[in-house]
């Protein structure tokens, strides 16, 4: 199922590219859309089609998400992730769908990082908590 | 002279809002059968000392193996001379050059992706059903955007 839903995923990059001639970069979606509303017209539809779609599918599929951080650090991990996309110029999407298949360096480069912090962040979690790596 | 869907879809900028619909609600369907919207599933993937207990989720992998896969073919398939069916051109991204801004930004964002289990779009597709933490972290998401773009403007 992991690999259909990548195959989805790639299915929607397709037609964002063949459609609007766009990377389906979330974060750059999401953060243009705040700072120019009035030529986001699509930016808007896409983010609308995620939310609904979100929701539709969580419920056709019964899959739904567990949280994994107390409130505080949820606050602190949004903060980091909408700064961080933003300087980085991208996310998983972005950087790790589009860029990759472009075949950019400059999103392998960020990819790997973003993965090594990602997994570096997660081992210090486990430690922290007394879990046995 | 034959009409095309591309011409028409072109003439009418309905069709792009559509298309952007569209695709949304399929990268929404993606994402939530691929278990990215399970920020418990993220995290197990990230967690790589658990390869060696057995404890390791490789989901996220197989996501993004298909997501490339069909990217990959996509980016190749497009040539200069195309035009997209619903906009004038291509507006895709030029940048090359690997800068501090890059590896910073991409060591901020992987830590709060570890932290929380979220990344931009599967916070985003749940942002309906997830409840107050959800909303926590996308108003949070959305104001660090908001403070990089003003920073850097």
């Amino acid at each position: 199922m992991s690999f259909v839903g990548g195959l989805l995923i790639g299915t929607s990059v397709w037609l964002m590219l063949v459609g609007l001639g766009r990377v389906t970069g979330v974060s750059g979606i999401a953060a243009t859309a705040l700072t120019e509303p009035r030529s986001s017209g699509w930016r808007f539809a896409f983010l609308l089609g995620l939310m609904v779609g979100g929701a539709i599918f969580a419920n056709v599929f019964g899959l739904f998400g567990t949280s994994v951080a107390s409130t505080p650090w949820l606050i602190a991990a949004g903060l980091l992730v909408g700064f961080g996309t933003v300087i980085g110029g991208g996310c998983t999407s972005g950087h790790g769908v589009c860029g990759l298949g472009r075949r950019s360096a400059r999103s392998l480069v960020a990819t790997l990082t973003f993965m090594a912090a990602g997994m570096v962040t997660v081992a210090v979690i486990r430690v922290m908590n007394g879990v046995s790596t | 002279m034959s009409l095309t869907l591309k011409d028409v879809a072109r003439r009418t900028p309905w069709r792009a809002a559509a298309i952007a619909l569209t695709a949304g609600l399929v990268f929404a369907a993606g994402l939530t059968l691929g278990g990215m919207t399970d920020p418990r599933r993220v995290q197990g993937f990230l967690d790589i000392g658990g390869i060696f207990t057995g404890r390791w989720d490789p989901g996220l992998a197989f996501v993004m193996g298909g997501a490339l896969l069909v990217s990959l073919v996509a980016f190749a398939l497009i040539k200069a001379t195309d035009t997209p069916w619903a906009s004038a051109k291509f507006e895709l991204p030029t940048r090359r050059d690997i800068d501090a801004r890059l590896l910073i930004g991409a060591v901020l964002f992987g830590t709060g992706w570890g932290i929380a289990g979220f990344c931009p779009g599967p916070a985003l597709a749940s942002v309906l059903i997830g409840g107050a933490d959800v909303l926590y972290f996308v108003a949070a998401m959305l104001a660090g955007m908001l403070i990089a773009k003003i920073w850097f403007a």
